[in-house]
């Protein structure tokens, strides 16, 4: 996400960090270039032009200048500034007392729209509530089909009118249907309109008014950029909008989207949306994708990725599995799937502070590593797994050929399983375990 | 309506960010002084022609307005997009040349919500209406319901559809689609893909797998690989045009929704930057409101003072 961006915010960092005397004019220096790296990520002029005034007039502050390490003090106002800027609300469902809560999904063709009906229906399931969908979109051919196979896939209701009904009528029924079957939440998709389609516009607000929307919902496709901005403000003062959604965020948008919507409508970013699979969701945080932009890396989000990856009761079971103490190629296999659901390899990395990106780049085919052990230990049997010293030559050589690898990958891979089962070994015996551990790897 | 009433009312958006934007600085001869250059790049970057396009298009207007002494900055600027977008080679078309013999097979490919499909099949029924046996594949086999709206389209236009089961290889689908088309007779082949971020290395792989079997199956196919861009995306296109270059190789670019944006100077900066043509144009949201690119109209549209 924000590739070129964040690589020029995070020379203007080290830049700054590593200067001992800040005055002025080398403020002045960083300023142009953050202006500069704004402008390039498709940031409106007035915003970037604000954004810079706003972080140079306090950073020329004597306390600044003053201070031990100015550098770093000039990073944490852009760092805050840039948090202030993305806006630091996040956006809370407002769970209506009246059961179902009404969210409506507006936004241009081809933004996203049914798409995100299905992941935000899923990101609810996940917390318990049950949601109804519905499409009043009439117009595009089978984007009324397209969403009931969402709602399957993302196990919500699904609310079909009969052929030639209405929009409003569509709602309305669903409405009706969504109440009955007792849902928490009802999703209403619409047909994709410019902003500028007056009648399509009026459309919408009538839609709006009919469901009685408790949030209005623009879903704008981030690579759009400052064109955004627009689309935001128009369907703002036409319809009225709620919250934001952006998406197509994993393509190469230069992040002029995310970083002005805010400002510019005034309304909240809720989601980013990432891959076509339905949980491709992220619920957007101000302070974390600062942090990301400024190389600060993401934390929060490497947890909740986790989190997201191993289940309870996985974690659970190796953990019983591990007092027994006869951690297997199984186990081990096991581990690394969780590691794997938790995304690409770079992904997880570019989260971690301190991780330099052209580290990143140098990974190359390394950045397979995980796959290809995967693919080794699945061509093994299950014997095997168990019993990893049935591993003669032969074998090995039998599970390289299988597994599009080499004998010498095979032999890695035994060896990283032989350090992970050390360590296993040592975190059972505690910290004296981890101590002489030290010694015994590599 | 007729041609330049198209092109004109599709890219009024773009054409009021730049003419907005410049006034009457427009109806200006002679030299061009260095506060008319500076609105001029300011009303093109509106327009998202980029900086490196703008510079060269004010270069060239420039020396133009040198050599022609009454032409005024408007003239120039829409001499020289247009000879720009032209380039020296002879416009390329979308379709089978007439000499062509047996199915001309055309691979539609673009990043998600580019418009791919509902331009397949607004193309089938332009392809049917010249009398030209059109068959239309199915092979986006990954998005929900992605045949179902294409076999819409294959019926509004009278065309026949091939499909296949959903997540099935979007390459056997080809398969079998370029090969009913050779042993039935079809003339033309429109074969509809699954939308993919040019970023997504897999995904650019399966669209290769997608041409290879192309040419397996019929010796010269596919015959046109035609990328749709989405012009609100505007300079973003550049960068998809790049990637999905690297991967298949591009016959032409169509680019979609201009009447929606500001951003249609992008076509400009796409055809000065990159080695493959524009094609097509989509300029509204109706089953004719497109046209083939035309470079003297399209720079008309983007500097043509409105009245």
């Amino acid at each position: 996400m924000f590739e070129a961006l964040t690589e020029r915010f995070q020379g203007i960092v080290r830049q700054l960090a590593g200067q001992a005397r800040i005055t002025p004019d080398n403020i002045r220096d960083s300023m142009r270039d953050v202006r500069r790296a704004l402008l390039e990520a498709d940031v409106p002029v007035q915003v970037a032009k604000d954004f810079v005034a706003k972080v140079e007039e306090r950073a020329v502050g004597e306390e600044v200048l003053k201070s031990l390490k100015p550098g770093q003090q000039v990073v944490g106002i852009v760092h805050e500034e840039l948090i202030a800027l993305l806006g630091n609300s996040q956006v809370t469902l407002a769970g209506s007392p009246h059961v179902p809560t009404v969210v409506v999904l507006a936004g241009l063709q081809g933004s996203g729209k049914t798409t995100f009906a299905g992941k935000l229906a899923k990101w609810l399931a996940a917390r318990g509530k049950r949601t109804l969908l519905a499409s009043a979109d009439v117009y595009r051919p089978a984007a009324i089909d397209q969403l009931e196979r969402v709602a399957a896939q993302a196990g919500a209701g699904f609310y079909r009118a009969p052929e030639g009904t209405l929009p409003r009528e569509i709602g309305a029924q669903a409405l009706d249907d969504a109440k009955k079957r007792g849902f928490d939440f009802f999703i209403l998709d619409t047909a994709g309109r410019l902003h500028i389609d007056d009648e399509l516009m009026t459309e919408l607000g009538d839609l709006k008014r009919v469901v009685r929307a408790h949030q209005v919902v623009l879903v704008v496709d981030g690579m759009i950029g400052q064109e955004s901005v627009r689309v935001g403000q128009t369907f703002a003062e036409r319809v009225g909008v709620d919250a934001l959604v952006l998406t197509k965020m994993d393509g190469d948008a230069r992040g002029g989207a995310a970083i002005s919507l805010r400002q510019v409508t005034g309304k909240p970013i809720w989601f980013l949306g990432t891959g076509e699979k339905l949980d491709g969701l992220e619920v957007f945080s101000a302070e974390r994708l600062a942090g990301r932009i400024l190389g600060m890396g993401d934390v929060v989000g490497l947890v909740e990725r986790a989190q997201a990856a191993v289940t309870q009761d996985d974690a659970e079971k190796l953990a019983e599995r591990m007092r027994k103490s006869d951690f297997t190629l199984e186990d081990f296999l096991e581990q690394l799937k969780s590691v794997r659901k938790m995304g690409p390899i770079e992904d997880l990395l570019k989260m971690m502070p301190g991780v330099p990106k052209d580290a990143i780049e140098k990974l190359g085919p390394q950045k397979d590593v995980f796959k290809r052990h995967e693919a080794i230990m699945l061509s093994m049997t299950v014997k095997e797994r168990r019993n990893p010293r049935l591993l003669d030559g032969s074998r090995r050589k039998r599970i390289a050929a299988g597994s599009g690898t080499s004998v010498q990958e095979v032999n890695r891979l035994l060896k990283d399983f032989e350090q992970a089962k050390m360590m296993m070994k040592a975190l059972k015996k505690g910290p004296k375990g981890l101590a002489g551990l030290r010694g015994k790897l590599r | 309506m007729n041609l330049w009433n198209k092109f004109k009312d599709g890219l009024k958006r773009t054409r009021d960010a730049i003419v907005g934007g410049l006034g009457a600085a427009l109806r200006l001869t002679g030299p061009v002084d260095a506060a008319t250059v500076e609105l001029l790049e300011e009303a093109l970057l509106k327009a998202d022609v980029g900086p490196d396009t703008a510079d060269r298009l004010i270069a060239r207007a420039k020396k133009r307005m040198g050599a022609e002494r009454d032409l005024d900055l408007r003239g120039a600027l829409e001499k020289s997009a247009a000879d720009m977008m032209r380039g020296d080679r002879e416009p390329t078309r979308f379709g089978p040349p007439a000499a062509h013999e047996g199915p001309w097979v055309a691979l539609i490919v673009g990043v998600n919500g580019a418009g791919k499909t509902t331009f397949a099949g607004k193309l089938a029924s332009r392809f049917a209406r010249e009398g030209k046996r059109t068959l239309l594949v199915a092979a986006d086999t990954f998005r929900a319901a992605a045949s179902e709206q294409l076999v819409v389209w294959a019926a509004r236009a009278g065309v026949e559809i091939l499909r296949a089961k959903d997540g099935s290889d979007p390459a056997a689908v080809v398969h079998d689609g370029v090969s009913a088309a050779r042993s039935r007779g079809f003339d033309v082949v429109l074969v509809d893909t699954a939308g993919r971020l040019h970023t997504k290395q897999n995904l650019m792989a399966e669209l290769e797998k997608v041409q290879r079997v192309c040419g397996r199956v019929l010796p010269g196919a596919p015959h046109h690989v035609l990328l749709v861009l989405d012009g609100t995306q505007g300079l973003n296109g550049l960068s998809q045009a790049r990637e999905f270059g690297k991967c298949v190789p591009l016959t032409s670019l169509a680019v979609t929704k201009l009447d929606g944006t500001s951003r249609g100077g992008a076509v400009l900066a796409v055809a000065d930057q990159l080695g493959v043509p524009v094609s097509l144009v989509g300029l509204g949201e109706g089953l004719d409101d497109w046209e083939p690119f035309d470079a003297e109209a399209f720079a008309k549209g983007l500097f043509e003072e409105s009245e």
